[in-house]
C-alpha cells in the first residue's frame, strides 16, 4: 500500500473490477501451476515407470493376464516372504514402541545434562543409509565380532534388532513431540484425585499420546516393512522382506512377472498401513491440551528429591529402559568405528588409505563414489525440497468447499504413494519405461540425472510430511490479519506461509538429503558401473571374500556414515523449532 | 447516509461441515451505518453473529446477501487486502517470527523506510510502548500484546478499523483501563471504528453508538445513554443487565413514580435500581453479597420479587440475612419498556 491518507478514496470503480479479476486469474493460474508441476513430475517419473514395471508382469501378447497372481502365490516361498515380512516389521514395531516410549519420556519430558547428545545419538540411526545399519550389525555379529559368541549372525533376530535400532527414533521423536507439549496439569488432576502414578499415566497420559503412538508405529511398521539395504544384507539368501524379494526375482532369477505381482502385493500391504496412520494422524490434529514445551519438561530426579515424598518410580524405570536402550545404539555404531580401525591383529588406518584406490569388482576409488554420492544428492534434494514444497504449500490449503478439500485429500494420498511402492520397482521401472519414453527416440537411461531424480521421488514425500505439519498449524488467522493489513495474496504467501515454514525447510532439507544419499533400492539399478554412489560401493565390497575388500567396506560405512550426519546436523541447526512428525 | 460504511441487508451463512448438512445463517439481514470518525460497539451475546458480521465487512466471508458499501460505493467486490479495512483480533495474532517493530511496520510495505520507522515510532508511543521495537512478542505480557496489535492496525491508516472483541482475553481491571487507552486512540487519530464486544460496560465506554445483536438481528441502534435509558424490549434489556421485570401496573408506588410510565409499559430494574438507606420501601434480606468492595443484598421485595439493592459502606456490617431493610429508589437503574407484544 502506498502513502494514504487516513480516509483514502477507493480507486475509480471500472478499473477496480478488472483488476480484481486480473488478480483473481492470477491467482488461479499460480495454484495451477503448483499442482500440475507436482504432479506432472510423480506422473512421468512414478507412476508411469511403475505401471510400465507392472504392466509387464500382467501384459501377455498385448492381452491382460492375471494368471501370475494364482501362479505366483501357489508358491511356498511367496508365502514364506510375505509372513517373513509382517512377522519381522510386527515384532520390530512392537519392540520400538516398548522402548521409544520410555524414551520419549526420558528424552522429552525430562532435562538433564547432555540430554542434547543423546537426543542426536538416538536420532542418528534413523538418518543412516540402510546399508551402513546392515552392514554395522554384520560387523558386530559375525564370528570374531563382540557378539560373536550369541550366534545371530544371519538369524531373523538380528533382522529384527537391526530394524528397532532404526525405527527407535522414530517413535522416540514421533510420540516425544506431542509428549513435551501435552499439558501435565490433566495428569496432576488425576493424582489429586487420589490415582497412582501408574494409574494417571495409564488412564490420562496414555490415551492423549495413544494418537501419537499409532501414527509413530505405522511408520515404523511401514518402514520395516519395505526395508531392503539392511535386509538385504544381513539376510543373505534366507530372510528377506517382500522388498528384497523383488530384486532378487528381478535381478537373480529374472522373473518379472513374480516382481510385478510382488509389487502389487506391497503396495496393497502398505496402503493399509497409510490409511491407519492417516486416521491416526487426523486424530491427532484433535484438539488436545497442549502447554508450552517450557511448562513441561522438568529436571530428571531419580532420587527423592528434598521436599518431595517420593520419588517418581515411573521416571527411574523409564529412565532405566532408556539408558539399555541408548546402550543399544550406541554399541553397533562404535564397534563398527572400531573394527574399521582394526588391521588384522593390530590397530591402523590402512582401510581408510585404501579407500583411494579401485578393485574388488569395483571401477572407482570410495573418493570418486563419495562425491558422485554428494553431487547426485544435491540435486536429488533440490528437486525434492521444489516438488515437496510445493505440495505442502498446495495441501496445507483449506478450502470452504468439501469437493476441494476431498481434491486435497485425494493429492495427499497420491504424494504420499511413492512412501509405499518398492523402491526397487521404481528403480527397475525406469530401467524398462526410460529406453524410448512415450515412444520417443531418446534413451533416457544414460542420463546422468536418472538417479538424482529417482531419489528425489523417494524423497518428497519425506519433504511434504516435515514442511506439511508447520503449515497447517499456522492460524488462518494470521493470513487474514496480514491481508487486513494490505498485503496482497503473494505477499501473504511470503511473509506468513514462507517465513514460517522456512523453519521447517532446514529439517526436510536434512531428511531429504539422507534419504537421498543412503538411497539404495532404486539406485542399485541406475547407478552406472563407472559411476556408482557409495552405497552401492559398499554393497559391492561387503560381498567379496577377503579381509580387505570388508575392511574397506567398514572404513566406507564410516565415511558415509559420517557424511550423513554432518549434513543432517548442519541441517538442523537451520531449524528453528521442533517441526514435523520425525 | 452515504458517507463511510454502509451495511445493507447483510445475511452470512455457514455451509454444514459435511455434505447434506443444512447450513447455519449467522447474520440474518442486518443493517447498519458508521460514519466517518465515529467509534460504534456491535454487542451481543457469544454466538449472535456479531464477529460473522465484522469478517463479512472485512471481505473474509462471502456475504449470502446484502451489500457492504463505503460511501455509498459497493466494495462487495475488493478483495480483503485493497479494501484499507483494519482488523484487530481477539488474540492479537501477532506475527511471531518478527518483532514489535517488524508487526507495526507490516501493514506499511511501499513507504519510504524512514517513513515507516518514524511511523512505527508514532504508534508504539500513542500505544504507550515507546521503546519497545526491538522486543521479540513472545516476551510481551496480554495487555502488551493487544496493543501492539493495536498499534499494527492503526499503522496503515485504515480508513475502517474493526475490532473483533480485542480486550475479552484480559483480565477485567486490564481491561478496563484498556478500553479508556482503546477510545483515546481512536479519537486522536480520527478513525472510523466497528468494535465487536459481549461486555456492555465495555461498549458504552469505547462507543460513540451501541447496536445490540441477537440471533444474527440487530434489536437496537443507538448512543449508550439512549440505550440504557431505553431498551428496546425485554432481550436487550436483560444483555444490558437489567434482571427484575414488573409490569408498571403491577409495581409498588414508589418505584412507578420514579420513572414517567405509560399504561401497559413494563418496568425493568438493573442491580442497584433499589439502594439501602431511608426510604419508602421494605424488604427483606435474603443474602448479603458484594459488588466490587460495596455490600449489596439480596433483597425480596413485595410486588417485585427478589432483587439486588446496593447499600452504603457503613451499612455492611449491620446487614443480615432475614431481617427487614428499608429502601430507596435510584431512577437512574430503572427503565421503562414497552409492552411486551
Amino acid at each position: 500500500m502506498t502513502l494514504t491518507a487516513p480516509r483514502a478514496p477507493a480507486p475509480p470503480a471500472p478499473r477496480r473490477g478488472r483488476t480484481v479479476r486480473r488478480a483473481r486469474a492470477r491467482g488461479l493460474v499460480g495454484w495451477g501451476l503448483a499442482v500440475a508441476l507436482p504432479v506432472a513430475f510423480l506422473a512421468v517419473f512414478f507412476v508411469w515407470p511403475v505401471a510400465v514395471m507392472v504392466g509387464t508382469g500382467f501384459v501377455a501378447d498385448g492381452r491382460l493376464d492375471l494368471t501370475g497372481f494364482a501362479e505366483v502365490f501357489s508358491r511356498p516361498r511367496t508365502w514364506r516372504i510375505v509372513g517373513l515380512t509382517l512377522a519381522q516389521a510386527g515384532l520390530a514395531t512392537a519392540v520400538s514402541v516398548l522402548l521409544g516410549v520410555p524414551g520419549a519420556y526420558v528424552l522429552h519430558r525430562h532435562a538433564f545434562r547432555g540430554r542434547a547428545a543423546v537426543r542426536a545419538l538416538v536420532t542418528v540411526p534413523f538418518v543412516l543409509p540402510t546399508v551402513v545399519v546392515g552392514v554395522a550389525f554384520r560387523s558386530l555379529l559375525v564370528e570374531g565380532g563382540p557378539l560373536g559368541f550369541l550366534h545371530l549372525d544371519g538369524t531373523f533376530a538380528a533382522i529384527v534388532a537391526a530394524l528397532v535400532f532404526f525405527n527407535y527414533a522414530v517413535v522416540v521423536r514421533g510420540v516425544g513431540g506431542l509428549w513435551e507439549r501435552l499439558d501435565p496439569r490433566a495428569e496432576q488432576a488425576a493424582r489429586a484425585l487420589g490415582a497412582s502414578p501408574w494409574r494417571a499415566f495409564r488412564t490420562v497420559t496414555l490415551p492423549a499420546l495413544t494418537p501419537a503412538i499409532a501414527s509413530s508405529a505405522s511408520l515404523a511398521f511401514l518402514f520395516c516393512a519395505t526395508s531392503f539395504g539392511t535386509v538385504l544384507v544381513l539376510g543373505g539368501m534366507r530372510y528377506g522382506t517382500v522388498e528384497t524379494e523383488i530384486w532378487v526375482q528381478t535381478t537373480q532369477f529374472l522373473d518379472l512377472r513374480a516382481a510385478s505381482v510382488l509389487s502389487v502385493v506391497q503396495l496393497v500391504v502398505v496402503a493399509g498401513v497409510l490409511v491407519v496412520a492417516g486416521r491416526a494422524r487426523s486424530r491427532r490434529e484433535r484438539a488436545l491440551p497442549l502447554a508450552v514445551p517450557d511448562d513441561a519438561v522438568r529436571p530428571l530426579r531419580l532420587r527423592r528429591a528434598p521436599g518431595l515424598p517420593e520419588r517418581d518410580p515411573l521416571a527411574v524405570v523409564a529412565a532405566a529402559v532408556t539408558a539399555v536402550a541408548v546402550l543399544l545404539v550406541a554399541l553397533p555404531l562404535v564397534n563398527l568405528v572400531v573394527r574399521s580401525l582394526r588391521v588384522g591383529d593390530r590397530w591402523g588406518l590402512d582401510h581408510y588409505v585404501a579407500l583411494g584406490t579401485a578393485g574388488d569388482g569395483v571401477l572407482v576409488t570410495v573418493w570418486q563414489a563419495a562425491a558422485t554420492s554428494l553431487r547426485t544428492a544435491v540435486d536429488a534434494t533440490l528437486l525434492a525440497l521444489v516438488v515437496g514444497g510445493l505440495v505442502a504449500l498446495v495441501l496445507s490449503r483449506r478450502p470452504r468447499r468439501p469437493a476441494g478439500r476431498r481434491a486435497l485429500a485425494g493429492l495427499d494420498a497420491f504424494f504420499m504413494l511413492p512412501l509405499g511402492v518398492s523402491a526397487v520397482t521404481v528403480g527397475f521401472g525406469f530401467l524398462v519405461a526410460m529406453h524410448e519414453p512415450f515412444g520417443l527416440p531418446v534413451d533416457l537411461r544414460s542420463s546422468p540425472l536418472l538417479v538424482p531424480v529417482a531419489q528425489a521421488v523417494v524423497a518428497v514425500p519425506l519433504v511434504v510430511r516435515t514442511v506439511l505439519p508447520v503449515l497447517r498449524a499456522i492460524d488462518p488467522r494470521l493470513r487474514e490479519a496480514a491481508a487486513t493489513l494490505g498485503a496482497a495474496p503473494g505477499r501473504v504467501l511470503r511473509t506468513v506461509d514462507g517465513a514460517i515454514g522456512a523453519r521447517a525447510v532446514g529439517l526436510a532439507l536434512g531428511f531429504a538429503f539422507a534419504a537421498s544419499l543412503g538411497e539404495f533400492g532404486a539406485t542399485s539399478f541406475l547407478a552406472r558401473p563407472q559411476n556408482p554412489t557409495l552405497p552401492v560401493v559398499i554393497f559391492r565390497l561387503i560381498g567379496r571374500p577377503g579381509p580387505e575388500a570388508y575392511g574397506r567396506a567398514l572404513a566406507a560405512s564410516v565415511v558415509l556414515a559420517l557424511m550423513t550426519a554432518v549434513v543432517v546436523a548442519l541441517c538442523e541447526r537451520l531449524r528453528g523449532t521442533t517441526g514435523g512428525e520425525w | 447516509m452515504s458517507d463511510g460504511l454502509g451495511i445493507r441487508d447483510v445475511v452470512v451463512r455457514y455451509d454444514g461441515t459435511r455434505r447434506g448438512a443444512a447450513p447455519s445463517t449467522a447474520v440474518d439481514g442486518v443493517s447498519l451505518d458508521v460514519s466517518q470518525g465515529e467509534v460504534v460497539a456491535l454487542l451481543g451475546p457469544s454466538g449472535c453473529g456479531k464477529s460473522s458480521l465484522l469478517r463479512a465487512v472485512a471481505g473474509l466471508e462471502p456475504l449470502a446477501g446484502g451489500a457492504v458499501t463505503w460511501d455509498g460505493e459497493p466494495v462487495d467486490d475488493v478483495p480483503v487486502h485493497r479494501r484499507g479495512f483494519g482488523l484487530m483480533f481477539q488474540d492479537g495474532q501477532l506475527f511471531a517470527h518478527r518483532d514489535v517493530a517488524g508487526n507495526v511496520a507490516y501493514g506499511l510495505a511501499g513507504r519510504r523506510r524512514s517513513d515507516a520507522r518514524a511511523r512505527v515510532d508514532e504508534l508504539l508511543g500513542l500505544v504507550g510502548l515507546a521503546g519497545y521495537g526491538a522486543r521479540p512478542t513472545a516476551t510481551l505480557s496480554g495487555g502488551e500484546r493487544q496493543r501492539v496489535a493495536l498499534a499494527r492496525a492503526l499503522a496503515p491508516e485504515p480508513r475502517l478499523l474493526l475490532l473483533d472483541e480485542p480486550l475479552s482475553a484480559l483480565d477485567r481491571s486490564l481491561r478496563e483501563r484498556l478500553a479508556l487507552d482503546l477510545r483515546a486512540a481512536l479519537v486522536a487519530t480520527g478513525t472510523t471504528a466497528l468494535f465487536v464486544t459481549h461486555d456492555q460496560d465495555e461498549a458504552f465506554a469505547v462507543a460513540d453508538r451501541v447496536a445490540v445483536m441477537d440471533r444474527g438481528r440487530l434489536l437496537q441502534v443507538g448512543t449508550p445513554a439512549d440505550v440504557w435509558r431505553a431498551p428496546a424490549g425485554e432481550r436487550v434489556a436483560r444483555f444490558l443487565g437489567y434482571e427484575t421485570f414488573v409490569p408498571a401496573a403491577a409495581a409498588p408506588e414508589p418505584v412507578r413514580a420514579a420513572v414517567p410510565t405509560t399504561p401497559g409499559a413494563v418496568l425493568a430494574l438493573a442491580p442497584g435500581a433499589l439502594v439501602v438507606e431511608d426510604g419508602p420501601l421494605t424488604g427483606t434480606v435474603r443474602a448479603v453479597l458484594a459488588r466490587r468492595g460495596r455490600p449489596a443484598v439480596r433483597v425480596a421485595v413485595p410486588g417485585l420479587g427478589e432483587v439486588t439493592a446496593l447499600a452504603p459502606l457503613r451499612a455492611g456490617a449491620r446487614l443480615v440475612a432475614g431481617d427487614d431493610v428499608a429502601l430507596a429508589v435510584d431512577p437512574d437503574a430503572v427503565a421503562v419498556l414497552a409492552s411486551e407484544v
